[in-house]
């Protein structure tokens, strides 16, 4: 018992390491860390978070990345809700291929699609733009949360459906009233796998913008590379990536292990 | 079971055409740009599968192909293992369940970019913690700038860092939902560990190690901009990955009828292995 534990805690260590650097080096000044070793801060400083939160190109950039995830995570479960009802309760032709083709596209190499997705974004006008980024993102979510959702929904008897039916319900009503809060925690799921997958892509969202709608985590690496070697900066908007996630992460903290779970390829 | 409904097919509509706008639209554009040649001024010229016999018989795409098998072989060997273990080794209930998994799923929601830039620096040899460590603490010559297996020792450390817990989530869902009556039953019949996990987890878990599997073979297969902003593919080529040397061909020497057809190649091989990996995992699975 005892032994697993530790086992446990390692692991987690292990994690931890890599992050507590990062923490620790956005409340160092840039001298100190290219200065040499130290394991802490000799000299602690918010200068970084202040120069994040007072410049407009930085908190922009934050803003940015909220807004396409946001905007990616509700059609994505909006437009995934009748498709995943459609899976889970009817056979209709083709639904096999179909569910097996929306998967095809979560093993597209981003790289591949990275060049096109320019062209035809700039094409019809979206380049640059939040919807732009989340339509391009729905291209892996939309299928995850069919899936996700599918696998919840069949999880709800099909008599509360011909029950409700029976009852005199209209398919409106029962789905928005009855259905919907039967699998509140499989749209909680989906939603937060979604909200993962669409905040940590870097590839498309980095190639689909250059100035109104740059994630962060772009402006980060771009900001490396034009003005020096800004290590405190980059570490402290680096750690504020990590934050949104660690919320998300908390509320939905029971339902991680199970959404997967329930599930099917 | 399911009633046949051939007008669910309106419900599946808006998911259609969102994800086919998405798909289907670049694929065109690469398969164009797969059978035609250009000298500039965009002009075309149809050149057959010039470009598929090109990239198939080239050195480079070998290489390439190469180093990109060794990586997903390694990062599988390693990481499915490893997330098995330490899902066996969490506690099943009580209150440190949630403080693990939120730990643990910390890794998956850092930005790949950010991930990349973050070992980047932890992995420095002056300065980054790693690197100290290595080379003041332990008295090993490491600096994955340099020496091509440092940066290869580098990037699978990285990978194993950021995805070993998707495992461990996937692992751990499976045996939470096993029955206590399946414990007490191995229990009366005298079983010891290893033949409860071979007899019991191991089945059970089945299902969701498929899905771990698939997922960590696809995404490791496609795997670029953590690699790319850790060691921008070097030490020389060392690193260079599928994805890495795809865009370099793409948007570094613009080469694009030859990345074209690339990606193509690419996206068959990704597609062939996903599926021989799911008939094989799920083959005597009842229907």
């Amino acid at each position: 018992m005892k032994l697993r534990a530790i086992a446990v805690i390692l692991y987690i260590l292990f994690l931890m390491l890599p992050i507590y650097w990062l923490v620790i080096m956005s409340f160092k000044t840039t001298n100190e860390i290219l200065g040499g070793f130290s394991p802490w801060p000799q000299v602690w400083t918010t200068a970084s978070y202040r120069t994040i939160f007072t410049d407009p190109t930085w908190y922009s950039g934050y803003i940015n990345s909220i807004s396409y995830v946001t905007i990616n995570t509700v059609i994505s479960v909006v437009a995934a809700l009748p498709a995943a009802y459609a899976f889970s309760r009817y056979r209709f032709v083709g639904d096999k291929h179909l569910f097996f083709w929306l998967f095809t596209n979560r093993m597209a190499p981003a790289a591949v699609f990275a060049l096109p997705f320019l062209q035809l974004y700039y094409a019809i006008g979206l380049f640059d733009t939040h919807l732009g980024v989340a339509l391009a993102h729905c291209l892996f979510n939309i299928p995850l949360a069919v899936w996700i959702l599918e696998g919840f929904m069949s999880g709800v008897p099909k008599e509360l459906d011909e029950t409700a039916y029976v009852d005199g319900y209209s398919f409106p009503r029962f789905f928005a009233t009855i259905f919907i809060p039967n699998i509140k925690a499989g749209i909680g799921v989906a939603a937060f796998f979604c909200f993962m997958f669409s905040w940590v892509e870097m590839l498309l969202s980095k190639t689909l913008t250059s100035v109104q709608a740059k994630p962060i985590a772009a402006v980060m690496t771009r900001t490396a590379s034009t003005s020096g070697y800004e290590l405190g900066l980059l570490a402290a908007a680096g750690v504020l990536t990590i934050i949104p996630g660690a919320i998300v992460i908390w509320f939905v903290r029971n339902y991680i292990a199970k959404g997967f779970a329930l599930g099917r390829v | 079971m399911k009633t046949v409904n051939q007008h669910a097919w309106w419900f599946v509509v808006p998911v259609l055409l969102l994800v086919a706008f998405n798909a289907l639209v670049p694929l065109m554009t690469v398969v164009n740009y797969s059978v035609q040649e250009t000298f500039g001024n965009n002009v075309f010229f149809w050149s057959g599968l010039r470009w598929f016999e090109d990239v198939m018989t080239s050195p480079r795409f070998h290489a390439a192909l190469g180093r990109q098998l060794l990586f997903t072989g390694l990062i599988l060997l390693i990481e499915v293992p490893l997330g098995v273990a330490v899902a066996l080794a969490m506690p099943r209930s009580g209150p440190w369940v949630s403080v693990c998994l939120v730990l643990m799923a910390l890794p998956l929601l850092i930005p790949w970019n950010v991930v990349g830039a973050m070992w980047n620096i932890f992995a420095l040899p002056d300065i980054g913690l790693l690197g100290y460590a290595l080379n003041n603490w332990l008295g090993i010559d490491y600096n994955y700038t340099q020496n091509p297996l440092a940066a290869w020792f580098t990037i699978v450390l990285m990978d194993v860092w950021h995805w070993t817990s998707l495992v461990v989530l996937l692992a751990y869902a499976g045996l939470v939902s096993i029955p206590d009556a399946y414990y007490q039953a191995a229990k009366i019949d005298g079983a010891g560990p290893w033949a409860v996990f071979r007899y019991i987890q191991l089945p059970k878990m089945k299902r969701v190690l498929t899905i771990a599997v698939l997922l960590r073979f696809m995404d490791s297969f496609n795997i670029y901009t953590e690699v790319s902003v850790l060691t921008g593919g070097g030490p020389g080529n060392s690193t260079t990955l599928l994805s890495i040397d795809l865009v370099k061909i793409a948007l570094g020497q613009f080469d694009l009828g030859r990345a074209a057809a690339m990606s193509l190649i690419y996206f068959l091989i990704t597609l062939l292995v996903s599926w021989i990996f799911y008939t094989v995992m799920t083959r005597d699975e009842p229907e």
